[in-house]
């Protein structure tokens, strides 16, 4: 007979994998890049596939070169990383500038703190805010969304609705256009209807919890109407603001990464507040005319002392005192 | 239907063995009966060697309060009193019985009648149950008398029966309702005349639809005890999660269920406990589960403290050809045996055979902070950073950060998703922990 | 010009103001600290290990600077040099102590103890050890956990992955005792390192009859006595089935490890006979 196994309890598990977490992710993400092929045609492809593959290489070249350890590419989290890179990208992005923006995702914002789970910052973010600090032309500069396009570096260019409104020209894209995605953006932030699909996979598959999300669009939402309410001719409806500049992106799938939010629930309905909020302060009030980005970068600097701070619930805690 | 709030985790139920009668296995050849089946000191052997005992006869006598005596299981002459090696390789004092017929102590009811009339004055119950050697039968082991004596300044208003068994596999509870639910019944109005309560409530998860329903059939003629369907949640049957569930209070921090005024009972006990009181019956036998994938006839056993764990193991079908892990008691907080050549104890609950396949546990990765340990903790702690703390030897931190709260039901540990040994690092820093508070208590005094 | 100029003063200001600012606060909340206290923990190794029994260096610097007599305070890291140079800033005589090693009172390696199970579960000594007696039937014996490696500040200690149980680095140990703390088993010793390193011990802690103790590991002691007749120096006691070499009536005769019949008793640093010599040349 074979030597018995002796471990401590519990002696089942649930059969979780990191694994099976990051390819729910990215199959939640299928719908939204199916929407960003369709509009931004051959440019979506060559984004998104330079930027997932340099992402796994260079991940693999880091754990293997530089840490010397087993290469974790298989878990499926650096082509989540590079497929959320993507979908931060305008279609029409030089292929140089997406290896770079690859680099600085994998390499400083993920694997110079230690890798997977250990990185304060989303790593996608870095990557795109990196690029957009660093190319502020290219990367503002988004293709006019025209079904099966096959023109990617001299594609026909649009301004986003969220520039729009923040420079006062050109004509707001009709409800139903932002809903299914009809409008210039980056590959991935355009259709809400694509997006709420993969948060709602996402949230039955139980892989986010509906804290952060529904947070940080509530916040959003309850902010631009009650400035709307005082100024309707100065700040646009609420829901505009729901529907673009990548909010639902950010909310479902950017701010819900598990290494940079916040470990319970309380943290985590704070953590959303917060970067609904600040997303809002700088849409209207900033340079820029979209702000997620920034907004969930700032927040996943705040998680720790979430974390550190707010608590969640004991059981049988004793309460506390009125005085 | 009610469940408690906090956590908690939704297994495989895995009941393989539900439905099946109680078999009863017959008397080995020998039996070795530890002295020490319970939390508190060990006993104290009252035999001497070659010695003749009955079957229900003292052979060894609790010391102290918080210890619970150890009767013969079989009637023969007494080999030696010497050690024996436990399911963990560690040796412990033991009684070695070589069995000769089955002749018991004249005092005990044999006839299988249900004696419903409690004649026993009530405070002769408390002492009859401290005779009989009555432990939780629920995994603790903790002594039934010393849990049935309130401490002073505390009263009990309200009994609860655990009948929840809300562990994957096991199901040797919910067999005992189905057979002895009268026994029950009178189990429980025989504590609730020790406790002077007159409200009893059974907590049993939905899975058990037959046993609640014969239940309720049995408790409708009384008002004083209710039966409560519970949705199906682990750790339901730890104490504190019960009383959520059932009454909404939450037993406070470092307290005890009775110092809200409640009292917990496993079923099993309180079926003991009737057979103490009522027929005079010391803890001899109690009912075992006997599973696995792999085993051929899973099934309910009534064993004789001290039996060989082979012999009912061999009667479910003997050990499978793939067997990689032996675990006395549940999957989620049994513990791995070292063979299963060891005594029936009072602690064991049932014995589960797992497939090589199953037993071991998949590689260690990084913690991804996904925050599903701290979901899925009853008591609302952060198992991750108490991994970390305990890692590190910061027991100071871990004492702050509640680890005394854990109840080591083990839901961190079963959804990681990145199979990180949390509940390793909980258990060791809470026994550490707790062995500081002790010394710092000693100190004090 | 202008821009500069502002930049200049601004910045100069923001400087100075700081700088008195620094200044008052160090000076309003200046801890006088007998300056010896200073010396002696600059001539310490600052490891910090607690080998002395004093919370890190700057305790024992105190305790040092506090002191009457030097006999109970020793760095081991630092030794007999250090404890000059301490003796020396505090003006007093100092205690010469033979320098100690930690040893592993083991030998149980996969090759001389069966595993009879296989763990699988947090790789921690302490965790096993609450769990059950360890893969092998000897539950005694070391447990190959690696608290001890953790435990070390040195890099003194490595388990081998071949023989599953520690190795201790003569040159890196400074028994400073943190192993011997970290092991629930209770089988680091530190003993004399000895003339040229030069020791012998029992490697064994195992407390069963010989019959049981031989079954579990090869190499175990079985508390047979042999070693307690043989030796002329009367330093070997035998307790509860196991020899044990007294460390100061030792004169590293060997004869106890010629005499051992189950090898338990390690001798190190000796110069190899010319007798096993030839026998391994034969073999």
């Amino acid at each position: 007979m074979n030597k018995l196994i002796i471990s401590p309890a519990p002696h089942i598990h649930s059969g979780d994998s990191i694994s099976k977490n990051m390819y729910a992710v990215l199959l939640a993400l299928v719908p939204a890049y199916l929407v960003g092929l369709y509009f931004f045609g051959i440019g979506a492809f060559v984004v998104s596939i330079t930027a997932v593959l340099s992402c796994i290489i260079f991940e693999f070249l880091i754990q293997k070169f530089i840490f010397k350890t087993t290469t974790t590419i298989h878990d499926g989290s650096a082509m989540l990383t590079g497929l959320l890179l993507a979908f931060n990208l305008p279609s029409n992005l030089p292929i140089w500038i997406i290896i770079i923006g690859a680099l600085v995702a994998i390499g400083i914002g993920k694997m110079s703190f230690g890798g997977l789970g250990n990185n304060p910052f989303n790593p996608a973010l870095v990557g795109r805010v990196f690029l957009l600090i660093s190319f502020p032309v290219q990367m503002t500069t988004w293709p006019k969304p025209i079904p099966f396009n096959t023109s990617y570096l001299d594609a026909e260019t649009a301004a986003t609705p969220l520039a729009m409104i923040k420079y006062n020209f050109g004509n707001l894209p009709e409800k139903m256009d932002l809903l299914i995605g009809n409008m210039g953006g980056s590959i991935g932030e355009v259709s809400a209807i694509a997006l709420i699909l993969g948060g709602i996979y996402l949230l039955i598959k139980r892989v986010i919890t509906w804290h952060i999300p529904v947070s940080m669009l509530v916040t959003t939402f309850l902010f631009t109407g009650i400035l709307h309410l005082i100024n309707p001719s100065l700040y646009v409806s609420p829901d505009i603001h729901l529907l673009t500049g990548g909010l639902l992106l950010g909310a479902i799938f950017m701010a819900t990464d598990y290494a940079t939010s916040p470990m319970n629930t309380v943290a985590q309905l704070v953590y959303g507040i917060g970067i609904g909020l600040i997303t809002v302060t700088i849409r209207l009030f900033g340079a820029y005319p979209e702000g997620v980005s920034f907004a969930i970068l700032i927040m996943n600097g705040v998680t720790p002392l979430l974390n550190l701070y707010v608590k969640p619930k004991r059981f049988g805690a004793p309460k506390t005192k009125k005085n | 239907m009610k469940t408690f709030t906090f956590g908690g985790i939704h297994t495989a139920d895995m009941k393989l063995s539900a439905g099946k009668k109680i078999q009863i296995v017959p008397i080995p050849s020998e039996v070795i009966i530890p002295l020490e089946q319970h939390i508190g000191a060990p006993t104290n052997p009252v035999v001497a060697v070659g010695e003749t005992v009955k079957v229900g006869q003292l052979i060894g006598k609790a010391v102290g309060f918080i210890s619970a005596n150890i009767h013969s299981s079989v009637s023969g002459k007494v080999t030696k009193i010497d050690t024996v090696i436990d399911a963990w390789g560690y040796k412990r004092p033991a009684v070695y019985i070589a069995v000769e017929g089955d002749e018991w102590m004249e005092n005990i009811d044999k006839k299988d009648v249900v004696r419903k009339e409690i004649t026993t004055k009530r405070e002769d119950i408390i002492q009859k149950i401290a005779d009989a050697g009555i432990v939780g039968l629920g995994g603790a082991c903790f002594p039934t008398h010393v849990k049935l004596s309130p401490p002073p300044n505390t009263k009990a208003e309200l009994l609860l029966i655990n009948a929840v068994e809300c562990e994957p596999y096991l199901t040797c509870d919910h067999q005992l309702m189905l057979e002895k639910a009268e026994e029950i019944i009178v189990g429980i109005q025989i504590l609730m005349t020790v406790l002077q309560v007159n409200k009893a409530i059974i907590g049993i998860e939905n899975n058990k639809k037959d046993a609640i329903s014969l239940l309720q059939q049995i408790t409708s003629s009384y008002s004083t005890i209710e039966v409560c369907p519970l949705a199906m949640c682990y750790p339901q049957g730890g104490e504190k999660q019960l009383i959520e569930a059932i009454t909404k209070k939450q037993v406070p921090s470092g307290q005890l269920p009775i110092n809200i005024g409640i009292v917990v009972q496993n079923v099993a006990t309180t079926y003991a406990i009737y057979e103490a009181v009522q027929k005079n019956k010391p803890l001899i036998e109690r009912v075992i589960t006997v599973t696995g994938k792999k085993v051929a006839k899973p099934g309910n056993f009534l064993v004789r403290i001290g039996t060989p764990l082979r012999v009912p193991l061999d009667m479910a079908g003997g050990m499978p050809e793939d067997t990689g892990k032996i675990i006395g008691g549940g999957p989620m907080m049994g513990r791995a045996f070292m063979n299963a050549d060891v005594p029936v104890t009072k602690r064991s609950a049932g014995l589960l055979v797992m497939p090589t396949l199953e037993s071991a546990r998949k590689e260690m990765q990084n913690c991804i902070r996904c925050a599903k340990c701290v979901t899925a903790c009853p008591m609302g702690l952060e198992p991750y950073l108490l991994m970390s703390q305990a890692e590190k030897s910061m027991w100071k931190e871990m004492e702050e950060t509640y680890i005394t709260d854990c109840i080591e039901c083990g839901c961190c540990l079963f959804s990681c998703p990145s199979n990180r040994p949390l509940l390793d690092y909980l258990r060791m820093g809470k026994s550490t922990v707790l062995e500081q508070i002790r010394n710092r208590v000693q100190k004090v005094n | 010009m202008n821009t500069i100029f502002l930049s200049l003063v601004v910045l100069g200001t923001i400087g100075l103001l700081a700088a008195i600012i620094l200044y008052v606060v160090s000076q309003k909340f200046k801890v006088e600290e007998n300056p010896i206290i200073d010396e002696v923990e600059a001539a310490l190794p600052s490891a910090n290990c607690g080998g002395c029994g004093f919370p890190g260096c700057r305790g024992f610097a105190v305790a040092c600077s506090e002191a009457t007599d030097l006999s109970n305070l020793f760095c081991p890291v630092g030794g007999n040099d250090t404890m000059k140079t301490v003796a020396h800033i505090v003006g007093l005589s100092v205690v010469e102590t033979k320098p100690k090693i930690a040893v592993l009172k083991c030998n149980g390696t996969c090759e001389h103890r069966p595993r009879t199970n296989q763990y699988d579960g947090a790789k921690s000594c302490k965790i096993i050890h609450n769990l059950y007696i360890g893969e092998t039937a000897c539950h005694y014996g070391c447990l190959g956990g690696g608290d001890c490696e953790v435990a070390c500040a040195f890099d003194a200690l490595h388990i081998n992955p071949v023989t599953g149980i520690p190795e201790i680095d003569e040159e890196k140990c400074t028994a400073c005792g943190a192993c011997v703390k970290a092991c629930p088993k209770l089988l680091l010793e530190l003993r004399f390192k000895g003339p040229k390193g030069k020791r012998i011990y029992v490697a064994c802690s195992n407390k069963e009859k010989g019959g049981i103790a031989k079954k579990a590991c090869e190499v175990a002691c079985i508390g047979c006595s042999k070693c307690f007749k043989v030796c002329p120096h009367d330093a070997i006691i035998i307790e509860n089935n196991l020899a044990y070499i007294i460390d100061d009536k030792c004169r590293l005769c060997t004869k106890c490890v010629d005499e051992c019949p189950t090898g338990s008793i390690q001798k190190l640093n000796f110069p190899i006979k010319k007798k096993e010599v030839a026998e391994q040349a034969q073999a």
